[in-house]
């Protein structure tokens, strides 16, 4: 099937560019309402903002592949990225993800097989002062401990934690 | 030195347009639209500011080299991408204080002359980039932000931009390729982005932190900035401690402040049971000292800099004896490894070499002559690479091998961490 941008979205994107004096610039931005969208950016997705934006395709490839943040392919409904740094790692960071890996039997960079949780590690995530720190889709869950983690795990299963995303 | 002294940055009841109007906010930005911009940029200069985002260059002097009258655009960004290890100052400023951020940014819009400034929020702060989109448009509806700003004829745009995930666009030349569209990759300089910056016009980029004390320092004078602090080391500065402390957190000090007071008075010391072993005094990237340096130094750009440390962001992440240095260094290999842009040879393959040999003596297959290896890759990195990012972690390398030396030795001798290292070995 064919991706095709929808008219909402092109409104939304002629704001976005809007605020810069070259409408590449909104690359990112654009990306991340795909995302936003979707879950993910797919080739296809791709294709068309590079289209949009009047861009080779590998310019828009190239930034995709090179920022952390863009999926190219599904997560699972919650994605559960803990942060492996320097204060996390001090704080039991370690133990949590070992915790995590057995509980759901996935190892990192997988997903459940009920496509609820897929587990990542990130990088420092700023915020440090409450380590171990968890970021599950785009909230933050700080000071950690092992009773912590599974309330939320068990919550999220059950659907009892309202995510933003 | 005054330390319990009134905050400058932290303050309670203004994260609302209605608390920080009511504590006096926005009325520095009308004084500065009554003055030259280059008296505003005079009186920076005289408050002795300097950036807060690593380097510590003077800021009033940064927005001096703008060209006064080159045509076209010029632009003013704010570099909030907080991605230091250790770091979480921004955050907190951006949640508690956001509209000193914006009225700060208005004033340096006017003092060089941009009419356009973004602010680059790290992807990962998707909470704080909406309430500073809700700040931005509370101030535009104010007519702090927007066309004819108070009356004065000044126009002054205001963008938040998320990034995607990425800490080398922390670096100010990769922030401006980011933030054009592209891969995150630094540029050479010169050209300084001062002369050639964003979208090929003169940019100043400055640190959260470093926008949000412009306010007090209109309001009260670079004189009265200037005499807070140590010498040189004017002002205020945040303090984010990480690591086992009793009271980990953000703090804002005179620059200054003996470590010693600040671990003992400000983050109620170390947690029960535990010593402390090393303090990393300003972020993942700065030399490690020793605990016996760390209780000898004071907070401020020159007594850290004779320590043989760095100020940094301020992140000060503290390590007890439970912890293991050769752990924590592969840690922040993987990360540097993980992080580098692959654009110049030393940084891309050193901080693999060195992620490697680390591993290697992690699992109890390295040997001693590994260490000497480690240490040179390191020393070979320095001052060779397009952006600083190599330094950064050749600097952490040479200072945990110097000082901590037996620890790798014990390594290489086959003898692991310390047998309460916490972690996963
Ligand atoms: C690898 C690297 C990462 C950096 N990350 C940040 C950052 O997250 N935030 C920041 O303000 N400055 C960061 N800097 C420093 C910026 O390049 C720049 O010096 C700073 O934003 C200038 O603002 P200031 O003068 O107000 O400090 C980084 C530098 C390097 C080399
Ligand atoms: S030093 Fe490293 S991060 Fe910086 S430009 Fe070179 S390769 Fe990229
Ligand atoms: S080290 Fe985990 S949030 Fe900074």
């Amino acid at each position: 099937m064919p991706f095709k941008l929808t008219e909402e979205f092109k409104a939304k994107a002629a704001h976005i560019c809007a605020r810069y004096p070259r409408k590449d610039a909104a690359l990112i931005p654009l990306l991340q309402e795909l995302q936003g969208q979707a879950g993910f950016v797919a080739e296809e997705a791709m294709d068309a903002l590079a289209q949009y934006l009047e861009l080779p395709y590998a310019r828009v490839k190239g930034v995709v592949t090179f920022y952390t943040m863009f999926n190219r392919a599904p997560l699972g409904k919650y994605h559960l990225q803990v942060c492996r740094n320097i204060s996390c790692h001090m704080a039991g960071a370690p133990a949590l993800l070992g915790r995590l890996k057995e509980k759901l039997g996935i190892a990192e960079g997988e997903t459940t097989k009920d496509g609820l949780f897929t587990l990542s590690t990130v990088e420092c995530l700023g915020a440090c002062g409450t380590a171990p720190v968890l970021q599950a889709n785009e909230d933050y869950f700080e000071n950690l401990t092992p009773e912590k983690l599974d309330a939320l795990i068990d919550d999220l299963k059950h659907g009892k934690h309202p995510l933003k995303r | 030195m005054i330390l319990n002294m009134e905050s400058i940055l932290l303050k309670d009841n203004v994260e609302c347009l209605e608390g920080y109007f009511a504590a006096g906010g926005y009325k520095p930005l009308k004084k500065a639209l009554a003055l030259k911009p280059s008296e505003v940029t005079d009186e920076v200069k005289k408050s002795n500011l300097r950036g807060r985002g690593g380097a510590g260059f003077p800021t009033g002097l940064k927005w001096s080299f703008i060209p006064k009258d080159a045509p076209g655009p010029r632009y003013l960004v704010c570099n909030a991408d907080e991605g230091e290890p250790g770091t979480f100052k921004d955050r907190e400023l951006l949640l508690k204080n956001p509209h000193a951020l914006i009225e700060g940014m208005a004033i340096a819009g006017y003092a060089i002359g941009a009419a356009h400034g973004y602010i680059y929020i790290r992807g990962e702060f998707a909470a704080e980039a909406a309430l500073l989109e809700r700040a931005v448009a509370d101030a535009r509806a104010k007519g702090f932000i927007g066309r004819n700003i108070l009356g004065s004829g000044f126009n002054f745009e205001l963008f938040v931009h998320r990034g995607a995930g990425a800490y080398i666009c922390g670096e100010e030349t990769a922030l401006l390729e980011s933030l054009e569209g592209f891969k995150g990759q630094p540029r050479l300089k010169p050209p300084f982005p001062a002369v050639k910056g964003l979208f090929g016009s003169p940019t100043v980029i400055n640190n959260v932190e470093t926008l949000a004390a412009v306010p007090s320092i209109i309001e009260k004078g670079g004189d009265w900035y200037a005499a807070i602090g140590a010498g040189k080391s004017a002002g205020t500065k945040l303090f984010c401690v990480s690591g086992p402390v009793n009271k980990p957190g953000v703090y804002e000090l005179p620059l200054g402040v003996p470590f010693r007071t600040f671990l003992e008075n400000n983050c109620g010391g170390l947690k029960a049971g535990k010593k402390l072993k090393a303090v990393i005094p300003g972020g993942s990237s700065t030399p490690v000292l020793t605990a016996a340096e760390a209780l000898a130094v004071n907070l401020d750009y020159e007594s850290l800099a004779a320590a043989g440390s760095m100020l940094g962001s301020g992140a000060v992440i503290i390590i007890d004896e439970s912890q293991c240095m050769v752990k924590l260094l592969q840690v922040l290999a993987r990360f540097y490894h993980h992080e580098s842009c692959g654009q110049c040879t030393p940084c891309r393959e050193g901080c693999g070499w060195i992620e490697k040999l680390l591993n290697r003596l992690e699992d109890g297959r390295g040997t001693v002559k590994d260490l000497d290896t480690l240490y040179s890759v390191a020393e070979a990195m320095l001052g060779r690479t397009i952006c600083p990012l190599a330094d950064a972690m050749a600097m952490p390398v040479m200072s945990f091998v110097k000082k901590f030396r037996s620890e790798f030795e014990a390594h290489a001798a086959g003898k692991c961490c310390p047998p309460d290292a916490a972690g996963e070995h």
